[in-house]
């Protein structure tokens, strides 16, 4: 194949599967901006007849769309910034720190990675119940406040620390928490940014356990089961 | 060296797991050898140990089977559609005459970072028999319109077109990354020794992203085991429970009927064939980079 035409193929290729790929985002915020039962018409309409915010004016002023994306907003910030700041900590001293049993407890976890999270799930409702935590934020935010991903990512990182970095700060006579706060987080920037981006992604999407745990409550319904429950329907 | 200061830094995060997840997951082995239902719920004096009861009552249930039989057809159609998906567009992505690489990796990418529960909304309305856009695009090419989440045999297709959609940018940058970190020297001596565009994958790109491809692989089945989210915004397990997943049937189990000894029985199932199917892609691997 000639190279003008190899170049023309491969980007034909990829328009063609981005457009595919963001087609249905694009029309969604078209529908959002059409009146109701407008999109309910054969052929699909493509834009808004008439342009209204109208839909958007419903979310807020009746179904209660702003209280929702405030709650699952302090939900994420909450989740994120706990479960960073623990992960962040133990990954660091899996690493470079020296405890008893540092690698048998590390093993242990490591195993335990290929148990999903849904198998705690019952046993998991069960205690937040006694404790009367379900129906509550603290259901969501308690058991995801550290995870063995996050430990993991963090101590692979923290393993490229070099070690004369952390002499160097004892022999200055620097605390280990001053050693942690000053030097370690700085140089463990980049993971911390990685990690804070994934859980909050996570936490931001979870669907199965807020489900569970928040599950009949009006109060602190979340934006992803808001949408599920009733304010979509108002689009569709 | 202080190893008390350790000890600072990883009791809270081990506590955390410990009593929120291994607890938990212990006590589901347990609760799973019970009859835990709802009169338990209301008075802990009715709990009995069943043994493996649970366990054998699933397997004569029609309903578990079926749940089974669905995700392992969402995960046999499902992966490698995904994987192929992200291969390709990876692929294309890394070629050098790609005129705009971040606009379209960023177009391509945008389904992973959207909200399942609002992007499940629109494609509910895609996939509709009359005014859905694939309905009209089939008419279009001559073909019949399908009544695809009402229809038994196209539910589960639909389900797995809309989580390809989803997910396969996820796997799509981990590929593209390996792909750029083969270095070019390897090409340019491929290309010396004459090999064809062909060859030099086969023989170059293929080997050296092989480590990649099985983790993605290893990773991407044991997440599309965990089928749930997908069917119950979409279908409610409908129609004629043909998107029934093994995690829907144990939330319904658990959360709607409140057998909860049998839901725990449902999720040490699920785990174990997970941890089976990976020990054997594993062993696969191992068998394979030794023969």
């Amino acid at each position: 194949m000639t190279r003008p035409l190899a170049g023309v193929l491969v980007n034909a290729l990829l328009l063609g599967g981005a457009t595919m790929t963001v087609w249905p985002l694009l029309w969604m915020v078209s529908v959002s901006l059409m009146s109701p039962g407008e999109a309910s018409t054969f052929p699909p309409p493509l834009l808004p007849d008439r342009p209204t915010v109208a839909n958007y004016r419903e979310l807020f002023a009746h179904a209660g769309m702003g209280r929702y994306l405030l709650n699952s907003t302090v939900l994420t910030i909450t989740v994120t910034v706990v479960s960073v700041s623990l992960n962040v900590a133990a990954g660091y001293a899996f690493a470079k720190l020296r405890f008893a049993g540092r690698d048998r407890i590390f093993k242990v976890l490591l195993g335990a990675l290929v148990i999903p999270a849904q198998v705690a799930m019952v046993p998991l409702f069960l205690m937040l119940k006694h404790l009367g935590l379900v129906n509550t934020y603290g259901g969501v935010i308690v058991p995801a406040m550290a995870s063995i991903f996050g430990i993991f990512l963090v101590r692979q990182y923290a393993l490229s620390v070099p070690d004369d970095l952390l002499e160097a700060a004892r022999l200055d006579g620097a605390n280990e928490l001053r050693i942690f706060r000053s030097v370690i987080v700085p140089v463990l920037r980049p993971i911390v940014v990685t990690l804070a981006l994934f859980t909050s992604l996570g936490t931001w999407n979870d669907f199965m356990w807020p489900l569970i745990v928040l599950s009949d409550s009006e109060r602190y319904r979340s934006r992803s089961r808001a949408c599920h429950a009733s304010t979509c329907k108002t689009t569709s | 060296m202080r190893s008390g200061a350790a000890w600072w830094f990883v009791t809270p995060a081990l506590l955390v797991i410990a009593v929120f997840f291994f607890l938990p997951v212990l006590a589901a082995l347990a609760l799973s050898l019970t009859d835990f239902d709802i009169y338990t719920l209301a008075d802990r004096g009715n709990l009995r140990i069943v043994g493996l009861r649970n366990y054998a009552q699933l397997l004569h249930t029609p309903l578990f089977w079926q749940a089974f039989g669905n995700t392992l057809y969402f995960v046999v159609v499902g992966v490698p559609l995904s994987i192929a998906v992200s291969f390709g567009t990876a692929l294309l992505l890394h070629s050098r005459l790609v005129k705009f690489p971040s606009l379209f990796r960023t177009a391509l990418f945008a389904p992973v970072v959207t909200t399942l529960v609002a992007v499940a909304v629109i494609w509910r309305y895609l996939f509709h028999p009359h005014y859905g856009w694939l309905n009209y695009a089939l008419g279009r090419l001559g073909l019949p319109a399908i009544d695809w989440l009402g229809d038994p045999r196209w539910a589960m297709p639909a389900i797995i077109v809309f989580a390809v959609w989803k997910n396969f940018g996820y796997n799509m940058i981990i590929l593209l990354a390996g792909l750029q970190s083969i270095p070019d020297q390897l090409y340019e001596a491929a290309r010396i020794d004459g090999a064809s565009m062909g060859r030099q994958f086969r023989y170059v790109t293929l080997p050296l992203l092989a480590p990649i491809v099985t983790m993605v692989s290893i990773l991407t089945i044991a997440g599309y085991f965990q089928l749930f989210a997908e069917p119950y915004v979409m279908t409610q397990g409908g129609p004629l429970q043909s998107t029934v997943s093994v995690l829907y049937f144990m939330y319904e189990e658990g959360f709607k009927w409140w057998n909860l000894g049998s839901a725990s029985a449902v999720a040490f199932v699920l785990f174990l064939f997970i941890f089976g199917v990976t020990a054997l892609q594993l062993w696969l691997t191992r068998w394979q980079s030794a023969a």
